[in-house]
């Protein structure tokens, strides 16, 4: 029994899709599912839900890697069937929540989940996450497993969650904040509408293999794939390829992902932006872009102190200054982004004036300005 | 002992966080030590903690630029993915990632995460992401012979199926919903369930311009983030009234209750002050409170979720909820960021989903006919203008999905917009109006 590469179409099985929910929810949630009244977040990481049954979910939320193990998720597991009944779930943002149905069950959780360090001495189950405070970072590969990076993915996350680790733990600031990272231009995970939001950028043109590229690229995809039409055909010693006018490049690396002879990354030309003041929920205000407060911090492995020192900079002005409920970048227009480079310390250059397309709406038309 | 000195690496198990090193190191241990008969290399983990050493000595990652890898029959699903450094690290030789279908809002059982596990762990490098940033469970490595043993044994075991990749609908997603939240203006989880079955051709088989992603928000919160990254974003709302419980608004402001659920008790903001706190804050100014009454002037409120949020025993959402439809986001590449412009205000959305099922039809047939290569449908929406779009979507215009009317005056009218159309007899012009 088994897959037969002789017959690879015997017995096959397609299109089932993902497995039904209903199957995984725990008895609690089943039985309350669409009844529940409202919640309260107990502690920092520990919510209580509470259904019209008279029916209570309790949460403990703990933040995870998304990096993980067949044996961290054993570990898991073996908690969950301990003190859950067999049941789990992982947020959107990469935390983990194991819930219970009595609140008797919670203190041998939380206990549990407390006790367990991975041999480096790290925690392995962190609880927090919750309400006004800082939740985990999500992100995309970086260098573990990705082919367009700029930047290393889960070591910066770790760099700066270790920063900002009270935070986690806490419910201090005026409203929550979101930080994402995505380790290119492509953004597989989407991180222009963050409070903080890490990007990795090249900021050298492509180097052209012309030995190779007429071979391996499709030499009119690449040309169409440049949005600011930098790229045209050439012949390089006798072999077809292109040529990149490079004061048009805006280093997007979209070339590169048509064609591989057209490598960006770079030691010293690929490395951090820093984005602020995006919001994706429509509370009180409407969501928002984040906009680019740093153009570029070097690539600083392991720890990137640069990149973790501009990030606390940002997350602690607005901590102090902004109010109750405003979100990070509710704070920066209400204050005004020239009061928010005085507050945050950080330096304003050219390179944070727009000059893409549509950049005339992001200029002032107005003298309303303050000094 | 350690295969690669990782000195770079071994910082990073410094610090409180949970450390990604430190996992991947004791996952190498267990490898080394394990009576399983991996099919998978050995050192995977040892050689891939090798390869990120040495990519944080050089700054450019040692990957290799893509590969075409699959099962038969799916044109997504399985990533192709080939190290630069094969005679050093060859346990990461080739090292494809599959993606697979996660459940609705990421529940799970215990026994289906450990039947993964042991797949992963014989057939793969033992790695995973829990999740993907689109959603998938991500099984992070494998070698190209056992990429079909994996999918016999992920639909012959596990009954689950890949997920997207590439040109495809990509493995949609959703919020908790109603499993464990009372915002849930529609069920999120069946919807998601729902339409993911539905689509299993256009998931599996790429025959879009580009990629498609569904995301599926209950509430106007937004917590999968649809309006940002989704080009289709379904956000729960209702149309009729918020329901208040007056002694629970008391409650609140009487101390009873923590504001906010609580979300703000690391600092001390002073007292509840109800004026300031909510009614100040409210974008539409539609509610008001006399000391013992709260009244919200329901016709005019655009349902921000803040005055829910701050007092979720008072206020609820309302009975006769749907979704708002959305259409469009996208991150930056390439003609910069978008997130999803309003296309339909509200939806009942029950099952058997037919409306949005036959909206959704529309939008992919013209898409697919008139969508450039690698354009998504944001991109599409720019290119052929957005009355266009709501024309395709059978849609009448309605100003609640525009932000203001145009300021320019370069209306593209048509022939038929103008009495008697647009053919003129310059010679019966020139007898009234000389040259």
């Amino acid at each position: 029994m088994g897959y037969d590469p002789k017959d690879p179409l015997k017995d096959r099985i397609t299109d089932i899709g993902p497995r039904n929910y209903e199957d995984f929810l725990p008895p609690v949630i089943k039985e309350n599912y669409g009844k529940w009244l409202y919640h309260d977040i107990l502690e920092p990481g520990v919510l209580v839900h509470v259904s019209e049954t008279g029916a209570k979910v309790y949460t403990v939320r703990v933040g995870g890697c998304r990096l993980m193990s067949v044996t961290h998720i054993r570990e898991i597991c073996e908690i969950a069937d301990k003190h859950c009944g067999g049941h789990l779930r992982f947020t959107t943002r990469n935390n983990i929540e194991f819930m219970v149905d009595d609140e008797s069950k919670l203190k041998p959780l939380m206990e549990d989940l407390e006790s367990r360090e991975f041999a480096g001495g790290s925690k392995k189950f962190p609880k927090g996450g919750t309400g006004a405070g800082l939740t985990n970072i999500v992100h995309t590969q970086g260098w573990i497993h990705c082919h367009t990076p700029a930047i290393d993915a889960s070591g910066i996350v770790k760099a700066v969650m270790d920063e900002l680790f009270d935070d986690f733990k806490d419910m201090r600031f005026p409203a929550h904040v979101r930080i994402s990272l995505a380790c290119c231009l492509n953004m597989c995970g989407a991180v222009h509408c963050s409070d903080i939001a890490i990007l990795g950028i090249h900021r050298m043109p492509p180097m052209l293999d012309h030995e190779h590229l007429g071979n391996m690229c499709e030499i009119p995809l690449a040309i169409a794939a440049c949005p600011t039409g930098a790229i045209k055909p050439a012949t390089v010693d006798g072999k077809k390829s292109v040529a990149v006018n490079n004061e048009r490049c805006m280093f997007c690396g979209n070339c590169y992902t048509m064609c591989p002879s057209m490598p960006l990354a770079d030691e010293v030309g690929s490395g951090v932006a820093l984005l602020v003041g995006g919001k994706i929920s429509n509370r009180i205000s409407e969501p928002k872009f984040s906009k680019v407060v740093v153009p570029f911090i070097p690539n600083e492995p392991p720890r990137w102190p640069s990149t973790v020192d501009a990030i606390k900079k940002i997350l602690y002005a607005y901590v102090e200054d902004a109010k109750k409920y405003e979100r990070l970048g509710d704070w920066a227009e209400r204050i005004g982004w020239e009061r928010f480079f005085e507050k945050t310390g950080l330096p304003f250059t050219g390179h944070l004036i727009d000059d893409y397309r549509f950049a005339y709406t992001t200029w002032r038309q107005s003298t309303q300005f303050k000094f | 002992m350690a295969k690669h000195k990782t000195p770079m690496l071994d910082e990073l198990e410094k610090g409180k966080w949970p450390s990604f090193v430190s996992d991947i190191k004791q996952e190498a241990e267990n490898r080394e030590k394990t009576n399983v008969d991996l099919q998978a290399p050995k050192d995977a983990c040892s050689d891939l903690l090798g390869l990120l050493e040495l990519t944080y000595v050089d700054k450019v990652v040692h990957w290799k630029h893509g590969g075409i890898v699959g099962v038969f029959g799916y044109g997504g699903g399985v990533i192709g993915r080939y190290c630069d450094q094969p005679d050093q690290f060859p346990g990461v030789r080739d090292f494809h990632t599959i993606r697979v279908n996660q459940p609705s809002s990421k529940f799970y059982s215990t026994e289906f995460l450990k039947q993964l596990c042991d797949l992963w762990e014989r057939r793969g490098s033992g790695l995973t992401n829990m999740h993907g940033s689109t959603g998938d469970i991500i099984l992070l490595g494998t070698t190209t012979p056992q990429i079909e043993e994996i999918f016999w044994e992920l639909t012959h075991n596990l009954d689950q199926d890949l997920g997207g990749s590439g040109s495809n609908l990509r493995t949609p997603s959703d919020c908790i919903g109603m499993g464990r939240c009372e915002y849930a203006c529609y069920d999120t989880m069946a919807l998601c369930y729902n339409l993911t079955m539905e689509y299993q051709d256009e998931l599996h088989r790429p025959a879009f311009p580009y990629k498609f992603k569904f995301k599926f928000d209950g509430c106007p919160n937004g917590c999968v983030a649809s309006i940002a990254r989704a080009d289709m974003s379904v956000i729960g709302t209702w149309r009729d009234d918020i329901r208040i419980d007056q002694e629970a608004v008391k409650g609140y402001v009487g101390g009873e209750f923590k504001p906010n659920a609580g979300a703000h008790s690391g600092r001390d903001w002073g007292t509840f002050d109800i004026q300031k706190e909510v009614i100040g804050l409210c974008p539409t100014h539609c509610m008001e409170w006399d000391g013992k009454k709260l009244k919200i002037d329901n016709k005019e409120c655009t349902r921000c979720m803040h005055c829910i949020n701050v007092m979720p025993r008072a206020l609820r959402i309302g009975q006769d909820t749907g979704a708002s439809i959305l259409f469009g986001a996208k991150a930056p590449i390439l003609e910069g960021a978008q997130m999803s412009t309003l296309t339909v205000p509200f939806m009942k959305i029950e099952d058997p989903y037919d409306e949005l099922n036959g909206l959704i039809e529309k939008v992919w047939d013209y898409w697919s006919e008139e969508g450039k290569n690698r354009e998504r449908l944001g991109e599409m929406i720019q290119r052929v203008g957005f009355q266009k779009f709501i024309e395709v979507c059978e849609l009448e215009p309605d100003p609640r999905m525009i932000q203001e009317p145009r300021s320019n005056p370069y209306i593209f009218w048509k022939e038929e917009d103008v009495p008697g159309g647009w053919d003129r007899d310059v010679k019966e012009f020139r007898k009234k109006h000389q040259r």
